[in-house]
């Protein structure tokens, strides 16, 4: 495993007009790690991997992510991450075979890659039988597994999760975990945002934003010693209270 | 190179997939160059013509029977009331009034000149003035036929010049092989602008953009790969369409046809590097297609298409040059119709090269991977 | 009645918020008929005309000086042969051209028959036989000058009457068209605008499980863009008159009248197409690539419907646009009432009742599936 951190960030700040969504944040997220980034809903967890993808300019702060500036090294950092948006965004109208395929062409892989990782990505799916439907007629869950992997098709020294568990039944959500674990054997880091609080657990290391501000950061052992709390869902509460308290008196 | 291939072959799965789009895309364009060709037209044929006739003379029926045997005037009412004649020209039924005044036939006798009056509607601008001047000539060659057979004139006498007139390019003045060249450029840029507008604007609806914004991919092989597909399915539309309008309308192609899909290769880059600008500057398909909307009407009413440049108001004139399909249309018709050669079409073949150029370069510039 | 009332100020609401929306909205015709109507323009003013003369003398130089002082001619370039002529006219530099033959004023001095050629450039069809018009009339100007018109025959002497549009200008002719065609655009854009809103947020869904009665909900999105649409139709005659001087000899009341029966049509044609179609993409797709074109060359905006073959003639009945641009110009150019303008008028509140009708229905249907 790679000594060198994947991700550092240092006081990462974005405004929209006058409202700053993501406040100063300052985390590394270690080479190999399942590192969870928890909130509610508007609590800046999007905005901030928009930024680390280079798909959203920074107003201020750094941030490197797999030893590349995210101002300077934008196309650099995309060759070697994989990024798997909330909204579902493989081509509905193509076949999972035909979707594969082109984003292993875009990622530059050989025919014989393509071919052999499509293999291995069906079998390990269980998709063989659907390889040739179109996305739009596999069910939900499926979608999002295969989204998951084709995020990992060019092998990528860093994976970004945003909400991948979204609307997905709990039966999925686990087996959606089975293979982040896998990825994480193979030596992906892995950066996953989610509201769902019981899936904190799964992580290595978390961390809980809170209006635009990272309110706590640790092992979920780690915090609950903090906060003396019994679960992590305990200390998300009494941590985002205060700021639903102030966002009411506004 | 190799990604703009794989994205591109994404993008025609795309089209085939979608049935409706493709029979948009394919069918109403010939259908439509099969029937619109007909309606585009100025042609003046069978003028309907009211008659008052107050001599009712041998003379004067006369002039009536050339009228309706010229093939420009078809006589569709006759009385001897003026009342009538002008309510048939309020109406609309009819176009032109002639009104052959009593004492025509003795007029002619006595002194050998006769009036008579050709009213025409003239809320049609230059149709009027072409009816004017297919009555003139008709009632000039009747005068002239009606004169004796005058000993021929001394040739020392008068001197004479004798005018000839010539139509070059297109002697059968048929409207078809000016109007189908250019209708089947209007068809093949509105599919294209409409096609290459929305497609980016849809791909940021549905999410699939960012997808494609976190893959190492270059702003230009992204642009290249966008329009590599429309551009072949462009080509392939004006080849349909020119196959139509060589076989059904047998609109000449005198002109090189490897220049005319050459220039065509070149057009279609302006074109539809302007439809992806657009999708690149809007958000919403719903935008895309209000602004596709807009261009498209000045597309097809500034460039020369259905009304001559030359007639425009000057500074309409200046503007129209923006238009690449005034100079696409300028160049089919000079190839087709003319049989130019590159050194004719040199100057608006160099304009759309180097809109071309530009239009990519704003596309390109104007697609960011990254919002600011 | 009270729902309906509710609907209709919930659709003003709408209208008045979205300012930018009802800037395009009123602006947008406003401007289009000043670009086309500048633009689209038959006149035949500036004609590029090539000279080729192959030995200037004093009469051929005398004719050149008459093309010089028509007026409509400008000599673009002067040839001694005529094989340089032909690049000419490919690159569009020519229109035109008078070809002279060697020793022209020895031959009329000699009293033979001199000749002159006149080429036009025939491409586009109507302005080639204008140009050779005005070019023969120069030329037999001159020729009858030359020697006294002594001729024994019999002459006629036609009086042209221009009526309705004696200068006949084509703005007069266009800007009543393009009236016709720029509200047909704008009225499917404001039906577009609203029910793709209602359909984005879903608020369509409520608004069918409402009490409201589907002509209510239709009678609801129409009346306020009505309201708007009226104020294009005043905006674009203001313009026809200020701008381009179109006469308007008619009835001012009636041909307003007749613009709102027109924006009510171009209205219910928008509603049944969205009502009728699934997705907002199809139903633009199919608006703007099958009703453009066919809009711009069937209702006799550009091209005179008398000189298309009849089955074209019979579809243009359908295109509610022709029988505007009938009325517009009845109205404005003819100074025509009701008493010729009754079955156009009729077509025109047949059509609306019918797409009213047909929209209503299938918001039923919809409401049963």
């Amino acid at each position: 495993m790679n000594e060198a951190p994947a991700i550092v960030v240092r006081d990462l700040t974005r405004k929209f007009g006058g409202f700053t969504a993501v406040d100063r944040i300052t985390f590394e997220v270690h080479a190999g790690e399942v590192f969870g980034f928890l909130g509610a809903n508007g609590a800046g967890k999007t905005t901030a991997i928009r930024m680390l993808t280079a798909l959203l300019a920074p107003t201020s702060g750094q941030a490197m992510v797999a030893g590349h500036d995210v101002y300077r090294e934008a196309e650099q950092i995309k060759c070697d991450i994989g990024y798997m948006s909330q909204r579902f965004s493989l081509y509905e109208d193509l076949t999972v075979r035909e979707n594969i395929r082109l984003y292993g062409g875009i990622y530059d892989l050989t025919d014989r890659q393509i071919h052999d990782r499509t293999t291995r990505m069906l079998a390990q799916l269980g998709l063989e039988h659907a390889a040739d439907q179109f996305v739009r007629a596999i069910p939900l869950g499926w979608r999002q597994k295969l989204a998951f992997s084709v995020a990992l098709l060019h092998e990528p020294k860093i994976v970004f999760l945003d909400e991948p568990t979204s609307g997905v039944d709990p039966i999925t959500r686990r087996q959606f975990w089975e293979l982040i674990y896998e990825a994480a054997a193979r030596g992906t880091t892995v950066l996953v945002t989610t509201h769902y609080l019981d899936e904190a657990e799964y992580c290595d290391r978390i961390s809980i934003m809170v209006a635009g501000r990272i309110a706590a950061i640790g092992t979920p052992g780690e915090l609950k010693k903090k906060f003396d709390a019994s679960s992590i869902d305990e200390i998300f509460v009494r941590l985002a209270r205060p700021a639903a308290a102030s966002e009411a008196r506004k | 190179m190799r990604r703009i291939l794989f994205l591109a072959r994404a993008e025609v799965l795309h089209v085939v997939r979608d049935r409706a789009t493709l029979a948009q895309v394919l069918i109403v364009p010939i259908v439509q160059l099969l029937i619109l060709s007909n309606a585009a037209t100025f042609r003046i044929l069978n003028t309907p013509t009211y008659v008052v006739d107050f001599d009712r003379t041998s003379a004067s029926r006369g002039l009536v029977t050339r009228f309706a045997a010229s093939g420009h005037f078809q006589v569709t009412g006759q009385s001897a009331s003026l009342d009538l004649a002008n309510e048939a020209l309020l109406r609309g039924d009819v176009t032109m009034v002639l009104t052959i005044p009593r004492q025509f036939e003795a007029s002619l006798v006595r002194t050998g000149v006769a009036p008579i009056e050709l009213s025409v509607n003239a809320e049609k601008g230059s149709a009027a003035g072409i009816v004017q001047s297919y009555a003139s000539s008709i009632v000039a060659t009747y005068a002239s036929e009606l004169s004796p057979a005058t000993e021929p004139v001394p040739i020392r006498d008068v001197p004479r010049i004798d005018v000839r007139m010539r139509s070059w390019y297109n002697a059968t003045l048929n409207y078809k092989h000016y109007m189908v060249p250019g209708i089947l450029v209007a068809l093949v840029t509105l599919i294209g602008t409409l096609l290459t507008a929305q497609n980016i604007a849809r791909e940021k609806e549905l999410g699939t953009l960012e997808q494609l914004n976190v893959t190492p991919i270059t702003r230009g092989q992204f642009i290249a790969a966008k329009l590599l597909p429309f551009w072949a399915l462009g080509l392939i539309n004006l080849a349909i369409g020119l196959l139509v309008a060589r076989l059904v309308f047998g609109v000449p192609v005198r002109g090189s046809v490897l220049l005319l899909f050459g220039s065509a290769a070149l057009y279609l880059v302006v074109a539809l590097a302007i439809g992806l600008w657009i999708s690149t500057l809007v958000e919403t398909q719903q935008q895309a297609m209000f602004v596709t909307f807009f261009i498209m009407n000045v597309y097809l009413l500034m460039s020369g298409l259905f009304t001559p440049i030359d007639s425009m108001a000057p500074w309409v004139q200046v503007v129209s040059q923006l238009n690449p399909v005034r100079h696409f249309v300028t160049i089919a018709r000079a190839i087709l119709i003319k049989g130019a050669g590159l050194a004719e079409i040199a100057r608006p073949l160099m304009i759309l090269a180097v809109y071309g150029a530009v239009m990519l370069t704003l596309a390109v510039r104007q697609y960011s991977k990254r919002t600011a | 009645m009270k729902a309906l009332l509710g609907l209709l100020r919930k659709e003003v609401y709408h209208i008045l918020r979205d300012r930018r929306t009802l800037v395009v909205i009123i602006l947008l015709p406003v401007v289009q008929v000043v670009i086309f109507g500048y633009a689209i323009r038959t006149d035949v003013e500036h004609v590029r005309l090539a000279i080729v003369d192959p030995a200037p003398d004093a009469t051929t130089l005398a004719i050149r000086n008459r093309f010089e002082a028509a007026g409509v001619f400008r000599t673009v370039a002067v040839l001694p042969r005529m094989d340089g002529l032909e690049p000419l006219f490919e690159r569009g530099a020519a229109q035109g051209a008078v070809v002279f033959e060697p020793g022209l004023a020895e031959k009329l001095a000699r009293g033979l028959p001199a000749q002159i050629l006149i080429v036009s450039d025939a491409t586009e069809p109507n302005t080639g036989s204008i140009v050779q018009a005005y070019a023969a009339a120069v030329v037999q100007q001159y020729s009858r000058e030359l020697g006294a018109p002594r001729r024994a025959g019999i002459r006629i002497v036609p009086t042209v009457r221009m009526r309705f549009n004696p200068t006949r200008q084509s703005s007069n002719l266009f800007v009543p068209g393009l009236m016709a065609f720029v509200l047909t655009i704008i009225s499917s854009l404001m039906t577009a605008i609203s029910l793709t809103r209602e359909k984005e947020t879903g608020t369509m869904e409520a608004l069918l499980v409402s009490p409201l009665r589907p002509w209510q909900i239709i009678v609801g999105k129409v009346t306020p863009y009505l309201v708007v649409g009226f104020v294009s139709v005043i905006g674009v005659i203001l313009e026809a008159r200020l701008i381009f001087h179109v006469p308007l000899r008619g009835s001012v009341a009636l041909l307003l009248f007749e613009g709102l029966l027109f924006i009510l049509v171009s209205l219910s044609l928008g509603i049944l197409i969205s009502a009728r179609t699934s997705s907002q993409r199809v139903a633009m797709m199919g608006a703007l690539i099958g009703t453009m074109l066919p809009t711009m060359l069937l209702s006799g905006f550009i091209f005179p419907l008398e000189s298309m073959p009849a089955p074209l003639r019979a579809i243009s009945y359908v295109v509610p646009a022709r029988w505007f641009v009938l009325v517009a110009r009845g109205i404005m150019l003819k100074g025509i009432g009701l008493a010729y303008l009754w079955p156009a008028t009729l077509v025109l509140i047949a059509m609306a009742l019918l797409l009213l009708t047909a929209s209503t229905r299938s918001f039923h249907e919809r409401l049963e599936s």
